[in-house]
């Protein structure tokens, strides 16, 4: 079946992520605008989900494990885990790999952990959006063993994409997909084109959140029909690099 | 001025053995983001970086640079080294900061690359 999906949105557990991208509100908006699975995946941090996995439920929204590590190369690369428990695992393991610099909210926003009510319960000292002190090899080699996918995000934007920083898709490197940003061109040249290629909102603020625009074919709403359908290496229905017939798909 | 000159010059450590010790170094440069320095890079280029995947091996290949040069103590594993030693190309590293490479750089003589 085809399924609505945005699979890359920030919290406020993400110094800048918007301080109204509370779970309540990331998990109510994804289903006033009919989508049917969406992915929190906030920097370096798996932290937020647990809160966020009990909110989708009650809701009846699709939750796809997330987070978004930002690697030695200061690529930003996201990995997806088959539950919760796998993510906040994961977590914990890449948390003594990020730097001790103290996040300043003044700059950088705050990083607020909210429960299922969306009421404030801890704040991450750490700046999570420094670099980790692992390559992306590394990282993507712990993925795996961890049960993860690993997927390059925005690899065709200026900042922090993979392209930008290291130039072309470094072959030998065990990725699942690539998530490309919609409206930004996309070289011909060095990009794998077997990899199944993803379009999310990258969402720091509600009203960035997707509408029913990318639609993935997928036996059920949830982390094992994307696994299944990253193994069968099934591309989304009508997402596009093209912006203008997304744009105009939003009209 | 050789690879040779500028590694005795700035006391850098070789990752390459021999390899690419004689090569002529025709300008300096120094940048971090690949996809740049896909875009300006030319030939016998000695590149100041902190990177340190793979990639910068194919980066410095592709523009048949004469050596890499990794500053502030940053570690390149072996096996990128070897390949960059395959290519022919000298992989030097130091403790040195990336500006004060530059500045001896420039200092012994080798420009900027020319636009």
């Amino acid at each position: 079946m085809k399924y609505a999906v945005d699979l890359h949105i920030h919290s406020c557990l993400s110094p800048c992520g918007d301080e109204l991208m509370t779970p309540n509100n990331i998990v109510n908006m994804a289903y006033i605008k009919g989508l049917d699975m969406i992915a929190v995946a906030d920097h370096n941090t798996a932290r937020h989900l647990p809160t966020i996995e009990k909110v989708a439920k009650a809701v009846g929204v699709g939750l796809l494990p997330a987070m978004e590590i930002t690697t030695m190369e200061e690529v930003h690369l996201l990995a997806y885990f088959r539950t919760v428990e796998q993510a906040v695992r994961f977590s914990d393991v890449i948390y003594p790999h990020l730097p001790p610099i103290k996040n300043k909210p003044a700059i950088f926003g705050e990083q607020l952990e909210l429960d299922e009510d969306d009421e404030p319960v801890g704040s991450e000292e750490k700046l999570l959006i420094s670099a980790l002190d692992l390559s992306i090899d590394e990282i993507t080699a712990m993925i795996l063993e961890h049960g993860g996918l690993a997927v390059p995000a925005h690899i065709n934007r200026g900042s922090n994409g993979l392209l930008q920083a290291l130039g072309f898709v470094p072959p030998g490197c065990d990725f699942s997909a690539l998530e490309v940003s919609i409206g930004m061109p996309l070289p011909h040249k060095g990009i794998p084109k077997k990899l199944v290629q993803l379009h999310s909102s990258d969402a720091h603020y509600l009203e960035n959140m997707f509408e029913r625009v990318e639609f993935l074919e997928m036996d059920s709403p949830d982390a094992e029909g994307f696994f299944r359908m990253i193994e069968e290496g099934r591309w989304p229905v009508s997402g596009s690099t093209d912006a203008q017939s997304v744009n105009s798909r939003l009209d | 001025m050789k690879v040779k000159e500028l590694q005795e010059k700035i006391g850098a450590a070789v990752l390459t053995g021999d390899v690419g010790l004689e090569n002529e170094i025709e300008s300096g440069y120094c940048c971090d983001l690949l996809s740049w320095v896909m875009a300006h890079g030319s030939a016998g280029m000695a590149w100041v970086t902190v990177q340190t995947h793979m990639n910068v091996i194919a980066v410095a290949t592709l523009h048949e640079m004469s050596c890499v040069i990794i500053p502030e103590g940053a570690q390149m594993d072996q096996e990128i080294a070897n390949k960059a030693a395959e290519e022919g190309i000298a992989v030097l590293c130091t403790d040195k900061p990336a500006y004060e490479i530059c500045g001896l750089m420039y200092a012994g003589g080798i420009k900027a690359g020319e636009e």
